[in-house]
C-alpha cells in the first residue's frame, strides 16, 4: 500500500517532493511500478534515466563536441539536470552514485537551478526535477544520507496495489494549492517527528506537503486527521531514529539508564541532546504516533528496539560511500597528442590551440575555396591528462583485549589519533579494526572523515580474550580489498602479541598462537606494508616475533613518542 | 533565479547569523566556515545574506572589479594615480560550484573571440567576479584538491596569478571566503581551515517551539515565495540599516586596554596558534560592537565572538576528546566570568 500511495502523491508534485527512494530488486515488479508512475506524469514531462557513473559534463553540461567543431564556435551542451527541468530523473543503482554527483543533485534539489562554470562557459540553468532513486544496496550500504534527506518518500518493494488514476492525479494537482492546513496540525506533525528522533526540518515539510496532496487526492480542501496520519506514516516512519517513550514510562526509563561510562555501552551519537528530552506530543498527536509506530519497517523497528539506531538508521546510514568515490584522477591540464589508447580529447584546449592559427590557415587556402568554419590540424589536438595518484589507506588494527590494561588501550588510542592527524594532512584514508573476545570487528571502513574515526575510537570498548589470528585475517582481507581498488594499504597493529583465542573463536592459548603465526605469515606473503606497535608495558619478545612473522617494522609503545611514531609510519609509506 | 529565503526569517541560529553579519561589516575578519547537520539552513543563510549587503563602488569598466578608493593592490589598467570613474554595484556573492573547472575559476582565453577574430582576450573568472565581495563554496570539504591548492594560494596572496595559454597576468582577488559543509562527509584540509577567520557549527534546534516555527515559516515561503519575502521586507530593511550603520562607525569603535588584555589572556589560556587568533578575536569583537551600535568593545562582545574566532585554532590534543567549542567555553568562564 505504501509504495503505491507514495508514488501517487509524488506524481502530484514531483518537484516539490524532491523524490522517491525505491529500495527494490530489479525485476518486473519494479519495472511495472516505474512505468505506472511515468504514466501518471503530464504529457511531455521529461523523464530520463541516470546511470550512477554519469560524468560531470553529462550531468551539468559542457562543450558540445560535434556542434563546436561543426560551427567553429563554442556550443554549449545541456547536462542531464538541465534537460530534465520540470521532469523526473530515474537514477539506477543510486547507492553507487559518487559523492560529487550527490553534491550536485543536492544543490539542484535545494535551489532548483544549477550554476555551470565549466570549460569557458558560465550559465545559470533552471533544473527543477523530482528524483526517483532506485536503491539496490545491501543492508549496510545505501543511498547517501544527504540525498536521502531531500527525497520525501522512502519505500521498499513495490506492491501490487494500483496507483491513483490519471484523472485523480490531475484533479489533485489543481486542488493542491488551495488545500488548507490547521496550524495546530503543523504543531502535531513537528512534535511527532521530534518524538521519533527526526532532526531534519525537511522531513516535516515533506510530511506537510504529503498531507496536502493526500487531501487533494481525496478531493478535499482541508487536511484531515487521516491525511496527516497517512503523511506521517509515509514520510516520517522510514526516518525514525528512536521510539517515543509513552509519557508515564518516560520518567522511569530515565532512572534506569545505565551509567554513561560503562564501556560496553555504545552511545547513540546522532542527537545525544535529544535522547533525554523527548517532547511528548499533545493529545491529538497520540494517534499519529501510533500510526507511525505501526508503519515502521520491520527491520528498522528491530534496530530501534535493540537500541542501536545510530549505526544503521536512515539518518546515519550510507557507511563509507565516500570511500569509493572521493578518489578520482586529478586533472592536470592537457598536452598535445593523438587520440589513441583511450585518451580523451580536451576540446577546449584543442580549440585554444587552433584559434590563433585560423586567420593564417584561411589565408593559405586557395582563394574562394569552401572551407569548414574551423580549420583543425592534427597538431592542434590536445588530450586530457589525468594524474591518478594512488591513495594510501592506513588500517589501524587495535587489540582491545583484557591483556591490554585499560590505560594501555588509552595510550594506543592516543597514538592512533596522532597518526590520524598525519593521514589527514596527506588526504589519506584510514580504517579501524579492533579485536577482542571472540571476534574481530570492522569499526570503520576506509574513510577520510576524521570526525567519524575519532568518535569510533572514543567508543571502542575493551576487555576479553585476544583473538589475534582473527584480527590479522580481517586486516589482511581489507588490505586485499584496498589493493584491488588500486590503492595502497598500510597496516598498523597495536598489540602485545599475546594471543589466547583461536581463529575459530575458541579459548586455547597454544592453538591461538599457532593460528596467529599462520595468519601473520599469510599476510606477509601478500607483501603488505606493516608496522607493529608493541603496547605491552615493557617490550616483549613475543611481539617482536610477531612483527617478524608479519614482516612488520617493530616499535615498542613506551618509546613511541609522537615524532618517532609518525616517522615510523612515514617510512612505511610509498613515495 | 528564484527568490531566496529572507535572512531575517531564519529561526534561531544566532551564531551563524552573527558570524555572517560580522563578515559583512568587516571583510578583514577573513571568511566564515559553517559546519553542521543537514537541513539546518547553512546555505540558505549565506544566500540570504547576499540580499542584505550594501552596494559597493568599483572602477567603471574594470574587468577585475577594482575598488576606486584603493591606492595599492589594483590591476594593471587601474594603476594608482589615474582618476577613474566609479560606479555603484551590488556586492557580489559568487558561488563556486563543486563542478567548476579551473579555467572558469582563474579565468582563461576568451575562446569565442579567439575563434571568431583570432583575438587574444582574457576572460576573467570567478575569482575576479568575487573580488571585493564574497566567494561561497557549499560542500567545501568535497572540493577537488587541485582547486583547494589554487584557493589557498589566492587567499594567501590576495591576487590571482594567471600563467596559461600565453597569458601572463595578475589581478587582485581579495574576497571573504564562505564555506559550508557536513564534517561527516569528509574533513577539511587543515591549511584551508586556517584561511577562515570565523568557524562555527550549527545544530538542529532542540527547542520544540523553534522547530515548529522553522517548519511553519518554510512552508509559508514555499507556498508563496513573493508574498513571504514581501512580509519580511521591513525586518530585512532593519538588518540592512544595521549593517550600514556598523560599517560607517566601525572605525570609531574603541577597544579599551582591559578588554584587549583579556582577549590576549584568553588566547594564551587556550594556547591557540600564532597571533592570528588575537587579531581575529579583536576585529570580530569590534564588528560585533558596531553591529550593536556601541562605541566601546566590552567583555560581553568578546564573550559572544570568542567561540567563533577561536575554536578552529586550538591545537588538537590527541588524548582530549572534548569538543573544541567546549574548551573555548571553559576558558571563557575562567578568563571572562559573566
Amino acid at each position: 500500500m505504501s509504495a503505491a500511495l507514495a508514488a501517487s502523491l509524488f506524481a502530484v508534485d514531483p518537484v516539490r517532493f524532491g523524490g522517491l527512494r525505491l529500495r527494490a530488486r530489479v525485476g518486473p515488479a519494479r519495472e511495472l511500478f516505474l512505468s505506472d508512475l511515468a504514466a501518471l506524469l503530464p504529457e511531455g514531462t521529461p523523464l530520463r534515466r541516470m546511470p550512477a557513473s554519469i560524468s560531470e559534463d553529462r550531468l551539468l553540461g559542457g562543450l558540445d563536441l560535434g556542434a563546436t567543431l561543426a560551427t567553429g564556435q563554442p556550443v554549449a551542451m545541456r547536462g542531464l539536470l538541465g534537460e530534465c527541468d520540470g521532469g523526473v530523473i530515474v537514477a539506477s543503482m543510486a547507492e553507487r552514485i559518487s559523492a560529487h554527483t550527490i553534491a550536485h543533485l543536492c544543490t539542484a534539489l535545494d535551489t532548483g537551478s544549477l550554476q555551470m562554470e565549466r570549460e569557458g562557459m558560465h550559465a545559470i540553468i533552471s533544473a527543477r526535477f523530482g528524483l526517483v532513486a532506485l536503491d539496490e544496496g545491501e543492508e549496510d550500504e545505501g543511498l547517501a544520507p544527504a540525498l536521502l534527506d531531500r527525497l520525501a518518500f522512502h519505500v521498499g518493494e513495490p506492491d501490487v496495489e494500483p496507483l491513483a488514476s490519471k484523472s485523480e492525479i490531475h484533479q489533485a494537482r489543481d486542488l493542491m494549492a488551495r488545500v488548507a492546513i490547521d496550524p495546530a496540525q503543523i504543531d502535531e506533525l513537528v512534535s511527532v517527528a521530534a518524538a521519533f528522533g527526526i532532526a531534519s526540518p525537511r522531513a516535516c515539510l515533506f510530511a506537510l506537503h504529503a498531507a496536502r496532496a493526500c487531501a487533494a487526492l481525496n478531493g478535499r480542501k482541508q487536511v484531515s486527521a487521516e491525511d496527516l496520519q497517512e503523511a506521517a506514516r509515509l514520510v516520517l516512519a522510514p526516518r525514525a531514529t528512536q521510539l517515543p517513550a509513552p509519557p508515564e514510562e518516560q520518567q522511569q526509563e530515565q532512572e534506569q539508564e545505565p551509567p554513561a561510562d560503562q564501556p560496553e555501552e555504545r552511545a547513540s551519537d546522532t542527537q545525544p541532546d535529544d535522547d533525554n528530552e523527548i517532547n511528548i506530543p499533545e493529545p491529538g498527536a497520540e494517534s499519529m504516533v501510533e500510526a507511525v509506530r505501526t508503519a515502521l519497517p520491520a527491520d528498522l523497528l528491530r534496530k530501534l528496539v535493540s537500541g542501536d539506531p545510530a549505526k544503521r538508521g536512515p539518518q546515519n546510514g550510507g557507511s563509507g560511500l565516500e570511500r569509493r568515490t572521493l578518489r578520482r584522477g586529478r586533472p592536470a591540464g592537457s598536452r598535445a597528442g593523438e587520440l589513441s589508447g583511450g585518451a580523451r580529447l580536451a576540446l577546449l584546449d584543442t580549440l585554444r590551440a587552433a584559434a590563433p592559427k585560423q586567420i593564417l590557415r584561411k589565408k593559405l587556402l586557395p582563394h574562394g575555396a569552401a572551407h569548414p568554419p574551423l580549420l583543425l590540424r592534427k597538431e592542434d589536438l590536445r588530450i586530457k591528462r589525468l594524474i591518478e595518484r594512488t591513495r594510501v589507506a592506513t588500517i589501524f588494527v587495535v587489540d582491545a583485549s583484557g591483556s591490554q590494561a585499560l590505560h594501555r588501550l588509552g595510550e594506543a588510542k592516543g597514538a592512533v589519533q596522532l597518526l590520524l592527524a598525519e593521514c589527514y594532512v596527506r588526504r589519506d584514508e584510514a580504517a579501524l579494526i579492533s579485536f577482542r573476545g571472540k571476534e574481530a570487528r570492522l569499526l570503520l571502513p576506509p574513510t577520510r572523515s576524521l570526525a567519524r574515526v575519532r568518535r569510533e575510537l572514543a567508543q571502542l570498548p575493551g576487555g576479553g580474550g585476544t583473538p589475534l589470528a582473527l584480527g590479522i585475517s580481517m586486516a589482511a582481507n581489507m588490505a586485499e580489498t584496498i589493493r584491488r581498488k588500486g590503492d595502497t594499504p598500510v597496516l598498523v597493529f597495536f598489540t602485545d602479541g599475546q594471543a589466547n583465542v583461536t581463529a575459530s573463536g575458541v579459548g586455547d592459548r597454544a592453538q591461538a598462537e599457532t593460528d596467529a603465526i599462520q595468519a601473520a605469515r599469510q599476510l606477509r606473503a601478500s607483501g603488505t606494508r606493516c608496522l607493529l606497535i608493541d603496547t605491552s608495558p615493557r617490550p616483549q619478545p613475543r611481539a617482536r616475533k610477531l612483527a617478524d612473522d608479519l614482516g612488520a617494522r617493530y616499535l615498542p609503545l613506551p618509546a613511541a613518542q609522537a615524532q618517532k611514531l609518525s616517522a615510523a609510519v612515514k617510512a612505511e609509506l610509498p613515495r | 533565479m528564484r527568490q531566496v529565503y529572507p535572512f531575517a526569517a531564519i529561526v534561531g541560529q544566532e551564531d551563524m547569523k552573527l558570524a555572517l553579519l560580522i563578515a559583512a561589516v568587516d571583510q578583514g575578519v577573513g571568511g566564515v566556515l559553517v559546519f553542521g547537520d543537514r537541513g539546518t539552513g547553512k546555505s540558505t543563510a549565506v544566500r540570504a545574506l547576499a540580499a542584505l549587503l550594501p552596494k559597493r563602488s568599483v572602477v567603471a569598466g574594470c574587468s577585475y572589479n577594482c575598488a576606486p578608493e584603493r591606492t595599492a593592490g589594483l590591476c594593471d589598467t587601474c594603476a594608482p594615480g589615474k582618476t577613474a570613474k566609479s560606479k555603484l554595484e551590488p556586492m557580489p556573492v559568487v558561488d563556486l560550484p563543486l563542478g567548476a573547472t579551473e579555467d572558469r575559476i582563474t579565468g582563461a582565453l576568451d575562446i569565442e573571440r579567439a575563434l571568431a577574430g583570432g583575438e587574444k582576450k582574457f576572460e576573467p573568472g570567478l575569482l575576479a567576479r568575487a573580488h571585493g565581495g564574497f566567494l561561497y563554496i557549499d560542500e567545501v570539504n568535497l572540493l577537488e584538491d587541485h582547486l583547494v591548492d589554487l584557493l589557498l594560494d589566492v587567499t594567501a596572496s590576495g591576487e590571482n596569478v594567471v600563467e596559461r595559454e600565453g597569458f601572463s597576468l595578475r589581478h587582485p582577488a581579495r574576497f571573504v571566503l564562505v564555506g559550508s559543509g557536513n564534517p561527516e562527509e569528509g574533513e577539511l584540509r587543515p591549511q584551508l581551515l586556517d584561511r577562515f577567520g570565523l568557524c562555527l557549527e550549527v545544530k538542529t534546534p532542540t527547542d520544540m517551539a523553534d522547530r515548529i516555527e522553522v517548519v511553519k515559516r518554510r512552508d509559508l515561503f514555499e507556498r508563496d515565495r513573493a508574498a513571504f519575502v514581501e512580509s519580511w521586507q521591513k525586518e530585512e530593511d532593519k538588518i540592512r540599516r544595521r549593517i550600514k550603520r556598523a560599517q560607517t562607525m566601525i572605525g570609531d569603535v574603541n577597544v579599551p586596554d582591559d578588554v584587549l588584555e583579556k582577549a590576549v589572556k584568553l588566547c594564551m589560556t587556550l594556547g591557540s596558534d600564532g597571533i592570528r587568533g588575537e587579531i581575529t578575536l579583536i576585529r570580530a569583537a569590534r564588528a560585533a560592537a558596531a553591529l550593536d551600535g556601541a562605541k566601546q568593545v566590552t567583555a560581553a562582545h568578546l564573550r559572544k565572538v570568542a567561540p567563533l574566532a577561536l575554536r578552529h585554532r586550538l591545537r588538537r590534543n590527541v588524548l582530549d576528546e572534548v569538543d573544541t567549542g567546549v574548551r573555548v567555553a571553559r576558558a571563557l568562564t575562567e578568563v571572562l566570568p559573566a
